[in-house]
């Protein structure tokens, strides 16, 4: 069949025709090679990822009785608790995302401008803590923390307070928690995305007369931006699935998503008032992530496109 | 389709057959209990004893709970052989259908409290939820009732109780009420409710696991409590300045099950009678502060009488305490949950 294409191109069309087909047909094989390549991890992914969030929504449309039904949703709004649980789980994913930002650019600026080896020494110092279980260093944060812990009784000691700050067993004490074990997750790929910044952009900024403060605004910042949008969403979406630190840090008043789901599973005889929990988690993150793309990556694309 | 009955037959023959050999030392079975202390001491008291009498093999693993339960049953999957929870999680598995039939013609139910003794599973052991108060704050002179826990004027202080165990929290604040022991069950539960919601401004932190409330109270994070007695014991031991008592304490039972589709279901039927039997239940108080739930246990003359009044199932000590109705919350668990997570969640 081709060869009696080629023949019949040979007789009527120019020679660059021929080459265009032959490329196309060449790219066609060629896709079909890379996608047989790709299909084991697909089908991975199909089966491992796909699947089970199907089963899972489609457990989730069922009642104790094993009757289609809206009772697992209709949950949400007949019992306030899992409104305020959202809200929570939320709240708690933006203040510490911000806290996250607050603390991480600074730090991630300061490293990415540090001379290589003493860099990669105070990385080592903000990659250790990764090593060390979530568990523990909550449980650390307590110590800290807590009423008769370390930084309140500093603090009576020295006479700067009177009464104990209530650092634990709060939305204080979650976030403080949660920000230490989320900021890694944020300085990473910020710290990474500032190191490909070219020197010379910055250089140039000056040179045309632009103060450090005005070449830092107009070409530093708008240049890490991409690496500071995916910090930002690693994070917020990492606090949202966020159990053992609101878990013990909250002291049973901070009510995250994922302990209501645990919650709820073991509360209700059928799996689906569990599966609904999770499929609503998953709808709204994913929603979010489309709103995050469409504010920050159109805005990093813009900043990519101009350079 | 018609043959199916008798490969089945043949299937459940052959099982016999193998059962029927006299202690043919294949015989193979797993329990599965909370883990920790608790476990170590079940493992002394009941496992190796019984391992040895019957000349079997217990192997052990932990549970979660009654979602394990489900999740092993209903997913066709079941690798355990009897294992333990709590007495209201029974009921509920048992109107879930979880379990298979317990033979009482095999165990011997005897001395078991009748509400702890149903079809499909029996009582194990009791656990006490108590009123701990630390006594560098209060001295002597702490609360003493769940009215006075609920007294926030007399008794100024922070506080805790369990955010988990809603059964556990609506039983004491029915009691704060003023309610007799004997009438706490049935829970009015909008009553109990309206109780919690009095004091949910001053209680500092909901625990969530028998590990925190033990937490909480040994760094002096709040200065009373509901706590599990065992916990309670525990810092005692280790000389934490606490103070409690088995007055209006809730006592709670845990339970055994065979899940449904057990492969060794007649061994463990087997075992399971010995575990509750008078005179390995005996044995568990020497190990641990969860009494026997077999009362028979303590006239064996295994434990010692100094033992006797520190255990929460003693005849003496259970007059003092109300028991909390496993069939009662089979019913009304999911619901009350719900209200008390309104409630307590800011």
């Amino acid at each position: 069949m081709s060869l009696a294409s080629v023949s019949l191109d040979h007789a009527g069309r120019p020679d660059g025709a021929l080459n265009t087909d032959a490329l196309r047909a060449d790219a066609r094989r060629e896709a079909r090679g890379l996608f047989a390549l790709l299909s084991p991890g697909l089908l991975l992914v199909f089966a491992v990822i796909i699947v089970p969030i199907g089963w899972l929504f489609w457990l989730s449309l069922f009642d104790e009785s094993g009757q289609l039904s809206a009772a697992n949703y209709a949950r949400f709004f007949e019992q306030a608790s899992y409104i305020k649980t959202f809200v929570t789980t939320f709240k708690v994913a933006f203040v510490v995302t911000g806290a996250c930002v607050l603390f991480g650019y600074p730090l991630a600026y300061m490293l990415s401008q540090l001379p290589r080896r003493a860099a990669g020494v105070c990385l080592i110092f903000v990659i250790l803590p990764f090593w060390t279980s979530v568990l523990v260093r909550t449980y650390a944060w307590l110590v800290i923390l807590q009423r008769k812990g370390l930084v309140n009784t500093w603090l009576m000691d020295i006479g700067v307070i009177g009464q104990p700050l209530p650092l634990a067993n709060n939305f204080a004490g979650v976030v403080i928690g949660m920000t230490h074990i989320m900021l890694p997750f944020l300085v990473l790929p910020l710290y990474a995305s500032m190191k490909t910044i070219d020197v010379d952009c910055l250089r140039a900024g000056m040179n045309l007369g632009a103060s450090p403060a005005a070449t830092f605004r107009q070409i530093f910042f708008p240049l890490s931006l991409p690496g500071l949008a995916s910090g930002v969403v690693i994070v917020f979406v990492l606090c949202l699935g966020f159990f053992v630190t609101p878990a013990l840090m909250g002291g049973g008043k901070v009510i995250m998503w994922a302990m209501r789901m645990e919650q709820t599973t073991s509360l209700y005889s059928n799996w689906g008032a569990g599966a609904a929990l999770g499929v609503v988690l998953l709808a709204v993150t994913l929603a979010l992530l489309g709103l995050f793309h469409w504010l920050l990556g159109a805005r990093a694309t813009g900043v990519w496109s101009e350079r | 389709m018609t043959k199916r009955p008798c490969i089945h037959g043949l299937a459940v023959a052959g099982l016999l057959a193998t059962v029927a050999v006299p202690a043919s030392a294949a015989d193979t079975i797993t329990v599965a209990s909370w883990g920790g202390t608790y476990q170590e001491a079940e493992t002394k008291a009941f496992f190796d004893p019984t391992a040895k009498e019957l000349g079997i093999i217990i192997k052990q693993d932990t549970t979660n709970g009654l979602d394990d339960v489900r999740l092993q049953v209903t997913g066709n999957a079941v690798k355990w052989d009897i294992t333990e929870l709590g007495a209201d999680e029974c009921a509920r598995g048992s109107k879930e259908g979880l379990f298979e039939k317990l033979d009482y013609n095999v165990i011997d139910k005897s001395g078991i409290n009748p509400k702890l003794v149903h079809d499909d599973w029996v009582g194990i052991s009791y656990t006490s939820v108590v009123l701990i108060y630390r006594t560098d704050v209060f001295g002597d002179k702490g609360p003493k009732t769940w009215a006075d826990f609920w007294n926030v004027e007399k008794f100024p202080g922070r506080r805790a109780l369990s955010g988990s165990q809603a059964t556990e929290t609506l039983s004491v604040a029915a009691l704060a009420k003023g309610i007799p022991i004997d009438k706490v069950y049935p829970v009015d539960i909008d009553g109990a409710l309206q109780s919690v919601d009095k004091v949910k401004g001053h209680i500092d932190a909901w625990w969530t696991s028998g590990a925190q409330a033990m937490q909480l109270v040994k760094d002096g994070e709040v200065d009373m409590a509901s706590i599990w007695n065992g916990r309670a014991g525990t810092l005692k031991k280790e000389g934490a300045p606490v103070s409690f008592s088995f007055d209006q304490s809730v006592l709670t039972a845990d339970c055994m099950v065979i899940p449904k589709g057990s492969k060794n279901k007649d061994v463990a039927m087997k075992a399971l009678a010995k575990f509750v039997s008078p005179d390995l239940q005996a044995n568990l108080p020497l190990y641990v502060d969860n009494g026997p739930a077999n009362e028979k246990a303590f006239e064996t003359g295994k434990i010692p009488p100094e033992r006797i009044k520190d255990i929460n199932s003693a005849p003496e000590n259970v007059k003092k305490q109300v028991l909390q109705d496993p069939a009662f919350w089979r019913d009304t668990l999911v619901e009350a949950t719900e209200k008390f997570n309104n409630l307590i969640q800011q």
